[in-house]
């Protein structure tokens, strides 16, 4: 039988059309991204420039806007030894939201997922309405709570406070999406572990658990960025300025030097989301890693 | 090993009734099927064994010992899903070590006995892969391994064989029969394919909307099938089914339908007519013969389309307006609307009371 269909020619015409077609493809892809890397990489460049010219173009290479990292910085009256302090406080407050955002989740989702009592489907309805409060409604109400728990005022203790506040607003869309993680592991393996000799306590924690870390992944980003950008409730509450955390810190920056230092303030951004991109690139991995179950789909 | 005896066991989800009083009683070493179509009620039976859920009503007993409200943990079960139900983020040596693990065993002996079932069933191999690297049959020997490792007095099998293609579902139901009897476990293996149970149960417990059937070795169960339900479900192609009445003429019993008069052995005829007059024939495609002239006692018909088979052929024969299948060897020339008349083995016909469905006969 004679050969009927002909082999694609790799011409120069189709070569070109491929290249245009890529290039399109990568451009729609790029544009978007544009303004975010172009703002980042202007941040950086910004940092490292001794002076800018108009507030716009940097001129002279310098670590000068850097310098909050080892030496002191003045803010009012207060005057820290350097940026440290404040990050840790920071870096506290968003690891406590974090942790305790997914310890009540991933126990609640759970429940919510597999569990058969009166009123879940209630419950489930009023937990995302929860979620439709805004915390600057409860400011003065939240004030009142932290008050008569002794929460207000007490150093650490308030940023404590701070913590469960945030992590109770975090907790119900939190708690929504690992339910969902949950409802995707089938019945049968839970049944397996039992079978095999678990409670079903560490059926949760040696199966069920190890199998929602996508999920645990996806509510630790959401809730450690929630609690490292956090402003409104720390501006509120914390009085003493050895409390502060970053964005607040940022936000005195801007407000209260009459000369707003520009280097510093761009150098001060960067540093605040160091954080964030190293957080979210590790636990990326997390979330892309998704585990295929036993049958072959 | 044990004996399993369910007594009276019923479950209710909600209104829904999965099962209702299931009497069972499976012996010491022994090979039980639990077979009827979907949503018969079998794997709810099956996870209740387990202890995965609670009946509603009535007793399981693993020997004299009732573990009706024992957790799935405390009653030494091994139990393979329809799904295997591996571990994704644990290793095939992990997956099976693990119910060993929960058990407190030494490092030593875990190792040893994993060991010893991997070579069992020959997945030596494979201990350092993930679930997911394994193919659907290796798949399912891990999620035998991880049951039978743990030496359970009872061997629970959901649908085993089910997500295996044809070729190898045909080896594994040799292999699952062989090691059963090998390793004496008594087992109870949930199926809704009748050639499975067939070919590899002790005996069959035929389900269907959640009432036991019948219970009965699988010959028994085909040649004396208890009503028209198992009659039917049992054997490929099924049994034909004819309405019809019982007629006494001068002492004499017929088979009367709508199209055609049989003459029945009297002492047959007549016990069917002391029961009921309206009854449903019931003959197996073997069981009737195709023959080119007409003789006395047969039925006519015409030849509707052949199903050849290699081996043998179905015939699909029109009678009025039914039809119904012979399954006989090639031979004769058979053409669509060719007419022929079927001789029925007398000996081998079934007569169901229309109303009831049960077997007379």
């Amino acid at each position: 039988m004679r050969k009927k269909f002909k082999m694609p020619s790799i011409g120069g015409r189709t070569i070109i059309l491929n290249i245009i077609k890529y290039l399109l493809v990568i451009i729609i892809a790029v544009i978007p991204l544009i303004p975010v890397w172009s703002m980042l990489l202007w941040l950086a460049v910004q940092s490292f420039s001794g002076r800018v010219i108009l507030g716009i173009i940097p001129s002279e290479v310098t670590f000068k806007n850097w310098r909050f990292l080892w030496s002191p910085i003045k803010m009012g009256l207060k005057e820290y030894p350097n940026i440290w302090p404040v990050t840790l406080n920071t870096l506290f407050l968003a690891l406590g939201v974090t942790g305790l955002v997914v310890f009540v989740s991933t126990l609640g989702g759970y429940a919510l997922s597999r569990m058969e009592f009166k009123g879940r489907m209630e419950l489930m309805q009023f937990i995302i309405a929860l979620h439709a409060f805004p915390s600057i409604i409860l400011l003065i109400a939240l004030f009142v709570i932290l008050n008569n728990l002794g929460l207000y005022g007490k150093g650490y203790m308030t940023l404590v406070g701070i913590i469960l506040i945030k992590a109770g607003l975090e907790i119900p869309m939190a708690t929504w999406i690992i339910k969902g993680f949950f409802d995707a592991i089938p019945w049968d393996l839970e049944w397996a572990a039992l079978v095999d000799g678990c409670t079903r306590w560490k059926a949760w924690r040696t199966v069920i658990l190890p199998l929602v870390l996508p999920g645990i992944g996806a509510i630790s980003i959401f809730s450690f960025l929630s609690g490292w950008s956090e402003f409104l409730l720390v501006f509120t509450y914390v009085e003493d300025e050895a409390y502060y955390t970053l964005p607040v810190l940022i936000y005195h920056m801007i407000g209260e030097f009459k000369f707003i230092d520009w280097g510093m303030l761009a150098a001060l951004g960067l540093f605040f989301t160091i954080p964030t991109i190293i957080f979210f690139s590790t636990s990326q991995k997390l979330l892309l890693r998704i585990y295929v179950g036993g049958i072959k789909r | 090993m044990v004996k399993v005896i369910l007594d009276n066991v019923s479950k209710f989800f909600g209104k829904v009734k999965a099962v209702v009083d299931l009497n069972l009683r499976i012996g010491d070493g022994e090979f039980v099927a639990l077979l009827g179509p979907s949503g018969c009620g079998k794997t709810t039976t099956l996870l209740m064994v387990a202890g995965i859920y609670k009946p509603t009503r009535g007793k399981i007993l693993f020997d004299d010992k009732d573990v009706t409200k024992l957790p799935p943990r405390d009653r030494n079960v091994g139990m393979v899903f329809q799904s295997y139900a591996l571990y994704p983020h644990m290793s095939v040596y992990d997956n099976i070590a693990f119910p060993l693990r929960l058990k407190k065993v030494p490092r030593n002996e875990i190792d040893r006995k994993v060991k010893q079932v991997a070579k069992l069933l020959r997945i030596e191999e494979l201990l350092h892969r993930k679930p997911s690297q394994l193919s659907g049959g290796q798949q399912q020997r891990v999620a035998l391994g991880r049951a039978l490792v743990k030496e359970p007095d009872v061997l629970l099998l959901d649908e085993p064989l089910s997500n295996l293609d044809a070729k190898l579902r045909v080896v594994m139901r040799a292999e699952l029969k062989r090691l059963q009897k090998e390793l004496k476990i008594t087992t109870i293996y949930v199926t809704h394919d009748q050639v499975e149970a067939m070919s590899m149960a002790d005996r069959i417990a035929v389900m269907n909307a959640g009432k036991l059937q019948q219970y009965a070795p699988p010959t028994e169960l085909y040649n004396k099938p208890a009503n028209l339900f198992v009659a039917g479900f049992i054997g490929a192609p099924p049994m034909n089914f004819i309405e019809g009445l019982i007629k006494e003429i001068n002492g004499e019993y017929y088979f009367d339908s709508e199209y055609f008069k049989l003459k029945l052995v009297n002492e047959i005829g007549e016990m069917i007519a002391s029961k009921t007059s309206e009854t449903i024939m019931g003959f197996r495609p073997e069981n009737a013969k195709i023959i080119l002239e007409e003789k006395p006692n047969t039925i006519q018909g015409k030849v509707y389309v052949v199903e050849p088979l290699g081996k043998d052929i179905i015939v699909n024969i029109k009678i009025g307006d039914m039809i119904v299948k012979i399954l006989t060897r090639p031979g004769a020339e058979l053409t669509p609307g060719q007419n022929i008349w079927l001789q029925l083995d007398m000996k081998k016909i079934h007569f169901f009371e229309k109303q009831t469905g049960k077997a007379i006969i």
